[in-house]
């Protein structure tokens, strides 16, 4: 019977197997018993002004100039965050549409085109009936990058194919991107 | 007074101790199977989910990025989960009266996240970050596996040190277009010739193989 007991040590040690892989403290999205509502990350006290606040006002109020890496961005982020629904060329039949999602009008509608851009980035920013906002989503200077990318979309559908030069027609008629 | 012990007690003494030595020992010779096994690393193994959301549904067939919902996978350690506001931006319109999204319309009305069960996970003592891997260009499908094939999620790959450092020993096969990391499907990719492209990125970010096996990275 002792010569079992000495194994004793050895059983404990087994159990202590998940030292440190789960140490007591909060994970960034977990839970925390300390708070009444039962979350580890705290909604800041109403009123509370983040310290990156008024940069974030400032890109949301300031329209970042026009360059090619921002058209590349915004495409990006729109095909991220909008051709679900608006679908990748604007004409809203985007995949969730199809299933049954009501559909959104075509971005290139005469009464978008005549839009400012502002009107695009405020879209995103309060959403639009029932197009919930994206706010949480796309960063303010990536919510500029969008419109002006709504811009280039609104534009290559109005555009006449002979309008293109050679090397973008064959393109074109290629099919590939 | 009686006697505690019968006359066999001796011998089942032995045969007890003979019986835990032999359990040690074959531990011990399969434990290297063991520890690479799905019971341990819990590879392909699902879990019950207060929704049953489903990845193959939503990136396989309707083809939704990954950056949609895992907002926060290029700029922080964390690739994060949706926020109820995000499941809803949808499901305001759709499957409004199914049972299966009542947690979601709990959620949104309580303001309480939804409690999802963890599959990727590693222990606490080590340090992970999505953000660099994503910037360097390793694709999601790398770790995380064909998430657009699986109707619930899984791990798909073990998480364990030897795993991390297969790949930080040599990272140059493993990298791609940083713009194109959330494509799932790559089987074209080495057909297509891409023999020189790892190293030329490696060179290009700077990457040094040797410091990436620092046990500092990623125990801190
Ligand atoms: C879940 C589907 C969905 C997503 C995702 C979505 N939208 Fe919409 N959007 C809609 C619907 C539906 C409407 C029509 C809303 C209405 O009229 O009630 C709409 C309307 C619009 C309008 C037109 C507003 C007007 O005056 O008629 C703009 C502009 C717009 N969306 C831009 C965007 C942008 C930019 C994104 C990406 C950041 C985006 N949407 C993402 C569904 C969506
Ligand atoms: C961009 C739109 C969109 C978002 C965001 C979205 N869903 Fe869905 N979801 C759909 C569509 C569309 C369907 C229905 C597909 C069909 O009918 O084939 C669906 C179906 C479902 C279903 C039931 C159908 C099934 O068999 O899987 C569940 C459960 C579900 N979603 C949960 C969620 C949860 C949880 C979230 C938030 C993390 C979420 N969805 C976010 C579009 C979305
Ligand atoms: C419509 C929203 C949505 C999209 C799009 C989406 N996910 Fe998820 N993801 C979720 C939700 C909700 C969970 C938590 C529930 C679960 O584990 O299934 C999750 C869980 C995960 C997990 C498990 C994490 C853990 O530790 O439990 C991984 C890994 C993951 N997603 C990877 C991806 C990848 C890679 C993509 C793109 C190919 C992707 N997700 C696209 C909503 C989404
Ligand atoms: C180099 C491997 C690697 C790559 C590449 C990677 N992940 Fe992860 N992912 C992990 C590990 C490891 C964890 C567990 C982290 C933890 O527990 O601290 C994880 C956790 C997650 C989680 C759970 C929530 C969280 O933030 O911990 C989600 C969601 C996720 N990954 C999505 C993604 C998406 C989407 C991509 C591609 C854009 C991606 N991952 C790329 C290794 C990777
Ligand atoms: C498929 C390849 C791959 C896998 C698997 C992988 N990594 Fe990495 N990891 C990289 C690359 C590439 C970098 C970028 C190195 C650089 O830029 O110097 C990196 C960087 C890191 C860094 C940051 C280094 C720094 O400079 O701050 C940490 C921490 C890290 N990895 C942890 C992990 C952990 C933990 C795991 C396993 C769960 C893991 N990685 C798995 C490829 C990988
Ligand atoms: C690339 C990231 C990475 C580096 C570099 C790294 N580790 Fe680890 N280490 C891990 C991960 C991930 C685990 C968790 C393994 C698991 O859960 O099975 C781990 C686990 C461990 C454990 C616990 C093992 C166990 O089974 O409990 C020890 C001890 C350890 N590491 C020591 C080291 C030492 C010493 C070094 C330096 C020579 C080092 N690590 C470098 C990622 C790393």
């Amino acid at each position: 019977m002792r010569r079992l007991l000495l194994l004793l040590p050895l059983i404990l040690t087994l159990s202590s197997c998940d030292e440190m892989t789960h140490q007591p403290r909060y994970q960034a999205a977990g839970r925390g018993r300390l708070f009444p509502d039962g979350k580890a990350m705290q909604a800041p006290p109403e009123g509370t002004v983040a310290q990156d606040d008024p940069a974030r006002a400032a890109a949301l109020d300031e329209r970042p100039p026009m360059t090619l890496d921002l058209l590349k961005r915004g495409r990006q982020r729109y095909d991220i965050y909008c051709s679900p629904c608006h679908d990748v060329a604007g004409a809203g039949r985007g995949p969730v549409v199809a299933r049954g999602f009501p559909a959104p009008p075509s971005l290139d509608d005469p009464r978008l085109v005549r839009a400012p851009s502002r009107y695009f980035v405020e879209v995103i920013t309060q959403g639009h009936g029932v197009m919930y906002d994206h706010a949480d989503r796309v960063t303010p200077t990536d919510r500029w990058a969008i419109a002006a990318y709504i811009r280039a979309l609104q534009r290559s559908r109005s555009t006449p194919v002979d309008e293109l030069n050679a090397a973008d027609r064959a393109h074109l008629s290629g099919g590939t991107p | 007074m009686p006697q505690i012990f019968t006359a066999s007690a001796d011998t089942w003494l032995r045969a007890g101790v003979l019986l835990v030595g032999l359990g040690v020992l074959v531990t011990g010779v399969l434990w290297d199977g063991a520890i690479g096994s799905s019971a341990i690393t819990a590879v392909g193994w699902v879990r019950d989910q207060p929704v049953p959301f489903s990845h193959k549904h939503h990136v396989g067939d309707l083809g939704i990025d990954c950056r949609y919902c895992h907002t926060t996978v290029e700029t922080g350690p964390h690739a994060g989960f949706p926020a109820t506001h995000t499941c809803m931006t949808c499901h305001s319109q759709l499957w409004t009266g199914a049972a299966a999204l009542a947690p979601v319309r709990d959620s949104l009305a309580t303001g309480t996240p939804i409690a999802w069960q963890r599959v990727a996970r590693l222990p606490d003592y080590v340090q992970f970050n999505h953000s660099i891997h994503v910037a360097r260009g390793v694709p999601c499908v790398t770790c995380h596996g064909r998430v657009d094939q699986m109707p619930l999620m899984m791990r798909a790959q073990p998480f364990q040190m030897r795993w991390c450092l297969d790949c930080h020993r040599d990272p140059d096969p493993h990298l791609r277009p940083p713009d194109q990391v959330t494509r799932m499907d790559w089987s074209t990719w080495d057909r297509e010739g891409h023999a020189d492209y790892g190293p030329h990125q490696a060179a290009l970010f700077g990457i040094k193989p040797e410091r990436m096996t620092d046990c500092a990275l990623c125990h801190r």
